[in-house]
């Protein structure tokens, strides 16, 4: 992914299996949050692609979704004017398909569909321990609770792969260990989860598999013993200068960004 | 010799220190307002000029006329409100915070509008000669209500503009209003309905200094109603009784005409509806959808056109062909579609400013090319600037709208059936609109609106559900459209620009549904009402009147940004007053329900 001169992921070739929970961390400006843009179609890569399940996704973030996957944003972006409750239909949108006839004539099926709706919205809403405040507008919500309620909105969509950008950022390290349980109960449902984060005590506790990116590209990828006993890791977070030989890389270099990743949920 | 001492600023001192502005005990405070309450009603029993020349006759004894009748009603207000600031039973409802606003300003509106009157006595008549001594106790009696309210004692402030602000302010928080019983809930809203209805009727019928009277007093008892928090306990009244308040908002506008004696208002009343009607169409594609549509008047130009060519007038293209209204009113509808199809595939792919430059150009592109097409600078299907005119009136089942018709002792003339026509329209319109925006694509157009990015990575198709908020706005205008080629008996591509010193154009549109009040029904009726009537009582005002229509604007962004009748999620964008925070109803949207009679 190119911005003007600028190589903000490159090459980066990185597959999540089902059911597997995947750390992405590295330094402030690595291209974390790009390469989430990239695979959620946010952004269109120069070059590369992303397929689910054995096939390419095109590069329409409804499209993306509507596939199953499903992401949060790092500075939270809920419908703050809607209640919490609205924020999480809106987010089972690409599940239901009742169109602008249906909700004009507001046959059977159009009432049963609104039903079945909003009795999934308070599943996740008791999930995520939100019930309580389904008629509160989003804005009105504190910190932490507006995270949980985007990671809900997030898995209205019934995803395979839940994409999770920072989802500890500003939060008290009780709140931490709460969203660490969220997580796992989350991986139990069956959804695989790659998340980004600086909190890396969250990040070894929680990932069976973590890659380090630094400057757009991929630096190590393994285990949370291989990544933390890895030096070049330490150096980067340290800011020490970063010689370009990454073994992963893929040696053409006209290749400037392969991004592809591969959840094969279910 | 300046001496720079340390002068701390003695704290507010003690606690809760309450006094007025006017140093009264509180005893005197009040009866002033009473007594000056009754002094004002019973002055207009009296004569208040010599001579009939002024307008709405003041001369009569014990029977009061015109503007007496204004300064009446709001002497009994004033009287009431202060009874009900003495505690009498039955009455603590009219001061729910028991806070002083109301008194003010109702006691302000007595003296506005018996003032108002005095003046334009001498003014008119060339003197205080033409005063009669009911006219000097009217104006003495008028102001005794002012002194006893800013005697009233409230808590200390610094400055004496501060006083006079806590004087008009509503407080933070209105109490809860008691349980009562379904029946009297219901009562109430009929009875509400009924006096909106009065007032309204009353207020179209009034012309010159007599509208000016209306309008300051129910500009004041309005902002009155608004600080005591009534206008709260209404909204929380008709969301409770959603359906049972709609049905009483239909029947007071289908009373409305039979109110009227004189056909000219329900002609007002059928453009007041026409544009209402529009302008909730533009709600669906502004307050929803949030997409800043400026050519949006070109859709009604769209059904006012294809109905002109349906409709076996002479001078259309097709004469020869006369479709039913049925068949008229959906082949303008579906044109509209077609159109707005056509114009929103393109524009929303942009967004913002962009979005609106470009529609702007789309509005003036319909009005340029309408009238272009009269055979000389392009085919000849609009007859160019001379429009097409002597549309004929529509009939069902030989019901002719253009005859008049008796019923049950009511006449009912051209523009009161058509109005009746206009009012189910509405109907269809309002049910649409509360439909479609409590449903999944409603919840997508919020969605968007509120963040676009965020709602597509939700899965939602940005430019379909756009392009279908644009396409309904388009049809909804179509249809009032083709009603309004037969009011008009004619089309004419004018009416159709952006902005015109009279409604409707993409301006007016605009400023009804933010006027009104964004995302709500009744906010776009409320809008559309006074955009119509203002300029058309006020004639003073007539070339003036853009410059007026934009100061208020101006004010209004200042102080109410979100319109008069707000929605809670506007309210709440724009003023962090946090007593909102804790939601009453389970509903998606909550719009307070149509409450104006015809408006
Ligand atoms: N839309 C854009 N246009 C231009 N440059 C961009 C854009 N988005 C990101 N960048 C650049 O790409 C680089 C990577 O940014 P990114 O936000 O992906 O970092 P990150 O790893 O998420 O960092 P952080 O940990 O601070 O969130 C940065 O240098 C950033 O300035
Ligand atoms: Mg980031």
């Amino acid at each position: 992914m190119r911005f003007g001169g600028l190589t903000a992921v490159r090459s980066v070739d990185f597959t999540v299996n089902s059911g597997e929970i995947v750390g992405l961390i590295g330094p402030n400006g690595a291209g974390k949050t790009t390469f989430f843009n990239c695979l959620t179609g946010l952004y269109v890569p120069t070059e590369g692609t992303v397929s689910y399940k054995g096939t390419v996704l095109p590069p329409k973030p409804h499209l993306v979704t509507k596939a199953g996957i499903a992401r949060t944003f790092q500075n939270i972006r809920l419908f703050a004017n809607m209640t919490v409750l609205e924020n999480v239909l809106v987010g089972r949108h690409t599940r239901t398909k009742e169109g602008l006839w249906s909700a004009l004539l507001r046959g059977p099926g159009f009432k049963k569909a609104e039903k079945a709706s909003e009795e999934r919205a308070m599943e996740l809403l008791e999930f995520i321990g939100l019930a309580h405040k389904r008629d509160h507008l989003a804005r009105n919500l504190p910190y932490g609770e507006q995270r949980k309620l985007e990671i809900a909105r997030a898995l209205a969509s019934e995803p395979g792969l839940l994409l999770l950008d920072e989802p500890t950022a500003g939060m008290n390290p009780q709140e931490t260990r709460a969203t660490e349980e969220l997580v796992f109960a989350i991986r139990d449902k069956g959804i695989a989860v790659l998340v980004i984060e600086h909190d890396m005590r969250f990040i070894f506790n929680l990932c069976d598999r973590v890659a380090v990116l630094v400057q757009g590209e991929k630096l190590v990828e393994g285990t949370s013993d291989v990544v933390q006993a890895d030096e070049r890791v330490v150096a980067a977070y340290l800011g020490e200068p970063f010689e370009a030989t990454p073994e992963d890389t893929q040696p053409a270099t006209e290749a400037e960004s392969t991004t592809s990743t591969k959840g094969e949920a279910q | 010799m300046t001496e720079t001492t340390e002068t701390p600023k003695t704290p507010a001192a003690a606690p809760a220190e309450q006094r007025g502005l006017i140093p009264l005990p509180l005893a005197a405070a009040r009866a002033l307002l009473l007594v000056g309450g009754i002094a004002t009603t019973a002055s207009t029993f009296l004569p208040w000029t010599w001579t009939s020349d002024f307008p709405g006759d003041l001369t009569v004894n014990g029977y009061p006329g015109g503007l007496q009748i204004l300064t009446l009603v709001a002497g009994l207000i004033t009287v009431l409100f202060a009874l009900a600031s003495y505690g009498v039973r039955g009455l603590g409802w009219l001061l729910p915070a028991r806070n002083n606003a109301p008194l003010v300003l109702t006691a302000l509106s007595g003296f506005a509008v018996t003032w108002y009157t005095v003046l334009t006595i001498a003014g008119e008549l060339g003197g205080i000669v033409n005063w009669e001594p009911g006219t000097y106790i009217a104006a003495v009696a008028s102001l005794l209500p002012v002194i006893g309210a800013l005697a009233l004692p409230q808590d200390a402030t610094d400055t004496t503009k501060e006083a006079l602000k806590a004087y008009i302010a509503k407080p933070d928080r209105i109490p809860a209003p008691q349980a009562t019983a379904p029946w009297i809930q219901r009562l109430a809203i009929t009875i509400i309905a009924a006096l909106a209805l009065t007032v309204f009727a009353y207020g179209i019928d009034a012309e010159d200094e007599l509208f000016i009277g209306f309008l300051i007093v129910v500009v004041f008892t309005s902002w009155a109603l608004h600080s005591a928090g009534l206008f709260d306990r209404f909204s929380h009244l008709t969301a409770t009784n959603r359906s049972f308040a709609l049905a009483m908002g239909f029947v007071a506008a289908i009373a409305f005409p039979f109110t009227q004696t004189n056909d000219h208002y329900a002609n007002l009343g059928v453009n007041i509806l026409i544009f209402g009607t529009v302008a909730l169409g533009l709600n669906i594609v502004v307050g929803l959808a949030g997409l800043l549509d400026l050519g949006y008047v070109a859709f009604l130009g769209v059904g006012a056109y294809t109905a002109a060519l349906v409709s076996g007038s002479e001078f259309s293209k097709f004469s020869g062909v006369q479709f039913p209204f049925w068949a008229a009113a959906l082949t303008g509808a579906a044109a509209s579609l077609v159109f707005g199809v056509l114009i929103g595939a393109p524009t929303l792919r942009l967004r913002g400013d962009y979005l609106a430059i470009v529609t702007l150009g789309f509005g003036e592109i319909f009005r340029i090319a309408v009238n272009n097409m009269d055979g000389v600078s392009g085919p000849d299907i609009t007859n160019g600037p001379n429009g097409i005119p002597s549309i004929p009136d529509l009939s069902f089942f030989g019901f002719n709208f253009g005859d008049s018709h008796d019923i049950a002792g009511f006449t009912i003339g051209r523009f009161a059936n058509y109005y009746l026509l206009m009012v189910l329209i509405m109907a269809l319109v309002i049910t649409i609109y509360r439909r479609a925006s409590d449903s999944r694509i409603g919840r997508s157009w919020i969605a968007i609106r509120e963040d676009e990015t965020a709602a597509t990575a939700m899965g939602i198709n940005g430019f379909r559900v756009k392009l279908i908020a644009f396409a309904l706005g388009a049809t909804l205008a179509g249809l009032a459209g083709t009603v309004s080629a037969h009011v008009t008996y004619s089309v004419v591509p004018n009416p159709y620009q952006f902005a015109g010193a009279a409604p409707p154009n993409s301006a007016f549109l605009l400023a009804a549904v933010v006027l009104g009040g964004m995302g709500t029904v009744s906010g776009p009726f409320l809008g559309a009402a006074l955009l119509y009537l203002l300029p058309e009582k006020l004639v003073a005002l007539q070339d003036k009147s853009l410059l007026a229509f934009g100061i208020a604007l101006i004010l209004l962004m200042r102080f109410r940004p979100e319109g008069i009748i707000p929605n809670r999620r506007r309210q709440l964008e724009f003023h962090e007053t946090g007593q909102l925070d804790v939601p009453e109803t389970t509903t998606l949207t909550d719009e307070p329900a149509i409450t104006k009679a015809g408006a």
